[in-house]
């Protein structure tokens, strides 16, 4: 069979890694945005107990690398706790709270970034310091946070390939079993490849239609402004 | 009762930062409908003093009340008093992810739990009356000085305040967009909005005030109608005070 023929019949089996790759990308942004911006608050907003606990939870999950962190949580942590969770599983904790660790100190960034008259101006008509928050500081925060929280897409989307290590089925696992069957390398991880530099684009595309979608005049410049 | 005199009473209000006595002990009440007008050298305590009305700073002590009812130390009730004194800054801080109405309603819907419709309703009435109804859709990066201080006035107005603290409303403003804004104030002076301003604006003080307070060094050190002030010779620090600023304002 030649090579084209065994790309063929091989390329929905590759096809299937995408869905765990994707899974793995949206469980570290997702997870990342649900833990890393209340980590974030309480940075900003917390007391020195919560700054502390943030501070590190960061250190530790941006300090050691990701293969060392899967390791340690699929071989080490998880087993020593009698937890018997599969690979998948374990790639989707260790991405999302080193995602949450990451995307912590962008929205902590953007929120320290906010002149802290938004905050006088709220309280002065009579929001609480949660509503405030809430309906003031955050959407301020998310929009000028979401350049730098769009970067992480791509650096998710590479890491995710790390996984391979303990054997989740995404991308790249699937391509090194396609090829140690078929002994058919090139064409294979040309393909591979073709796929991520796809998903890595049209990932980049969607997000910079939502920045563009959200985006408001002179909101920004402004607020960079008014902080100096 | 001898309260109801006064819908604000300001007593002893002292703030300390470090070793840097910035208010020493003021006091002063109002009457509804009173406009009364801060002026004095910068450094001297006034914004710090409005911020103390409101417990935005709060006071070492002293204590405010607002109709009859203690604003100080008054726990997480201090979110309906603020309501109820709507402040002006100097730079405006409108919320700059919002439109112009936006930025007046919101408080409605979030804080007084307004219906949107109603809340709208409202927030564009209070644009019109301050003469931005036509700008209503306009972000803050769009608007004109002048014109986001009216959209600032607007944002307090419409929490049906019942004093107005406004700190150096045109300071940030080019003289020309700092017309249209104490024009603004003025009407509401004159519809008998009680309201406390800090200004360097003379002729806006000396015109409208109902009673200058000089402050110097943390305290109220003179206070009188504007017509005592000018002419009575006791008030010579006053007097000197505001004939710098006309000298200045010959100059320009
Ligand atoms: N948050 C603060 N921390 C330390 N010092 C402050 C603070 N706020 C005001 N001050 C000081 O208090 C004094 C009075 O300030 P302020 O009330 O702004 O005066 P004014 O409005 O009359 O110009 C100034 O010397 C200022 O430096
Ligand atoms: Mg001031």
């Amino acid at each position: 069979m030649d090579a084209v023929s065994i790309l063929i019949e091989w390329f929905p089996y590759l096809l299937s890694g995408v869905v765990f790759t994707l899974a793995l990308v949206l469980a570290s942004l997702g997870l990342g945005v649900l833990f890393g911006l209340p980590m974030a608050l309480g940075q900003v907003y917390g007391t020195r107990l919560a700054r502390t606990c943030v501070g590190v939870f960061v250190w530790f999950f941006r300090g050691l690398p990701v293969l060392v962190l899967l390791f340690l949580f699929y071989y080490g942590i998880f087993p020593s706790l009698n937890l018997d969770l599969p690979a998948f599983v374990v790639a989707i904790v260790v991405l999302g709270l080193r995602g949450a660790a990451y995307q912590s100190q962008i929205f902590r960034g953007a929120i320290q970034s906010i002149g802290e008259g938004q905050m006088i101006a709220a309280r002065s008509v009579g929001m609480s310091r949660f509503q405030a928050i809430r309906s003031i500081i955050l959407p301020q925060a998310m929009r000028i946070a979401l350049p730098g929280w769009s970067n992480e897409y791509p650096n998710v989307l590479t890491d995710t390939a790390v996984c391979y290590a303990i054997g989740v089925m995404e991308l790249l696992t699937r391509t090194s079993q396609i090829v140690s069957q078929t002994y058919v390398t090139m064409p294979i991880y040309i393909a591979a490849a073709g796929i991520y530099i796809l998903l890595n684009y049209s990932g980049m595309k969607c997000l910079s239609l939502v920045e563009e979608k959200i985006k408001i005049p002179g909101f920004g410049h402004q607020s960079e402004e008014s902080h100096a | 009762m001898h309260d109801d005199e006064y819908i604000l009473k300001v007593e002893n209000i002292r703030k300390s930062y470090g070793q840097t006595v910035v208010l020493d002990s003021v006091s002063f009440n109002v009457r509804k409908g009173d406009t009364k007008v801060f002026i004095g050298p910068s450094g001297t305590g006034k914004s710090t003093l409005l911020r103390c009305i409101n417990q935005l700073t709060v006071p070492d002590s002293g204590r405010v009340w607002l109709n009859g009812e203690e604003v100080t130390h008054s726990g997480s009730r201090i979110n309906y008093f603020r309501q109820k004194m709507g402040m002006v800054f100097q730079n405006f801080y409108l919320f700059d992810h919002l439109t112009a109405v936006r930025n007046v309603e919101i408080a409605l819907i979030k804080v007084k739990g307004m219906p949107a419709k109603e809340a709208r309703k409202k927030a564009l009435l209070e644009l019109r009356q301050v003469g931005m109804e036509d700008w209503a859709d306009h972000y803050p990066a769009e608007l004109s000085g002048g014109q986001a201080q009216r959209v600032s006035i607007a944002r307090a107005l419409a929490m049906d305040p019942d004093v107005m603290l406004f700190d150096e409303p045109t300071s940030a403003l080019d003289p020309e967009l700092t017309r249209e804004v104490l024009e603004v104030i003025k009407n509401l002076a004159r519809d008998g909005t009680t309201m406390l301003v800090v200004t360097h604006e003379m002729g806006f003080a000396t015109s409208v005030a109902n009673e200058i307070l000089f402050m110097e060094g943390g305290r109220i050190a003179e206070q009188g109608s504007p017509q005592e002030l000018l002419s009575d010779p006791r008030f010579s620090r006053t007097k000197n005070f505001i004939g710098q600023f006309r000298e200045f304002d010959r100059e320009m």
